[in-house]
């Protein structure tokens, strides 16, 4: 079966049509996109993979319902973002008693950390696996309606529109969300770069 | 007009997302030539970006791409037909 150069319509139009294997092509792309979304809900690795498989085969079963209105992609990111809620509502019933989750702070101030001795973050500290690890962990302990608006627009690229569309949230609320996230995670990391970056001078060259 | 720090923050993510007026954004790199905090607040935002669109930061697990065909393969046999 040929699919090179097939557009992603096409791909669509023959699977309707009964060419059923192209699914495989058809989602390949979008893989990492659709694990990662259903993780920013569920938080967990066994349930986002599990999740992410449900994801791709209700977008298998429900394609005749994709109308081209839409990005195939923002689509299958919808669909994973309602099977993560999903899991997590049935996880939540699950427990006995589900303490209220704090309110998520939509006030307070965020601002970012302040450096005053430090400056630039030398490109090779970027490449330490300490700094990788500290980023997963404080992306992880954001509030979820962050750390999902973080996920789609800066881990995996949505636009503004198609972040708002997928999370069925608005166009404003995504900037302000993502925003808070940012300095959240700026405040959280940038200690952690300064303790653990070696000192060097100023001249060896800018961050990226 | 002289800007504020607290206000160069407040659109710190609209500055690198490049969503503000071209007026707003030339008082910005202005303030940004003189102010080491606001250049170093900008900058570490911008590394933090650029970790987290780094394939290595944030992983898919072992195999997932492999189990996750064998599950639609099991899926496509069974049933074959997309819902009309």
């Amino acid at each position: 079966m040929e699919t090179r150069g097939t557009t992603e319509a096409e791909l669509i139009a023959r699977v309707l049509a009964g060419e059923t294997q192209l699914f495989h092509d058809l989602i390949r792309p979008y893989e990492r996109m659709v694990y990662m979304t259903v993780f920013s809900v569920v938080k967990n690795e066994a349930e986002a993979e599990d999740g992410a498989q449900e994801a791709m085969i209700n977008a298998y079963r429900h394609l005749r319902s994709f109308r081209g209105e839409a990005k195939f992609s923002t689509w299958l990111v919808t669909i994973a973002i309602n099977e993560g809620r999903k899991r997590l509502r049935k996880s939540k019933n699950a427990a006995e008693e589900s303490i209220d989750a704090p309110a998520e702070g939509e006030e307070g101030e965020f601002t970012p950390a302040l450096l005053t001795d430090w400056r630039e973050i030398p490109s090779e500290a970027l490449e330490r696996k300490e700094l990788r690890e500290a980023l997963r962990i404080a992306v992880g302990e954001l509030p979820d309606i962050y750390r999902q608006v973080f996920t789609l627009r800066d881990l995996e690229q949505l636009n503004v529109e198609e972040t708002a569309q997928a999370l069925g949230i608005q166009p404003g609320a995504v900037k302000v969300r993502l925003h808070r996230a940012r300095m959240m995670l700026q405040k959280r990391l940038v200690p952690f770069l300064k303790t653990t970056a070696p000192r060097r001078g100023r001249w060896l060259g800018r961050a990226l | 007009m002289k800007l504020e720090c607290k206000h160069v923050w407040e659109n710190i993510s609209a500055y690198i997302d490049q969503t503000m007026d071209a007026k707003l954004r030339e008082e910005i790199e202005k303030h940004l030539e003189h102010c080491e905090i606001c250049s170093a607040v900008l900058d570490s935002t911008r590394n933090i970006l650029v970790l987290t669109a780094d394939g290595r930061t944030f992983e898919l697990p072992v195999g997932y791409s492999q189990r996750l065909h064998e599950r639609l393969e099991e899926e496509l046999k069974k049933g074959g037909e997309v819902k009309s």
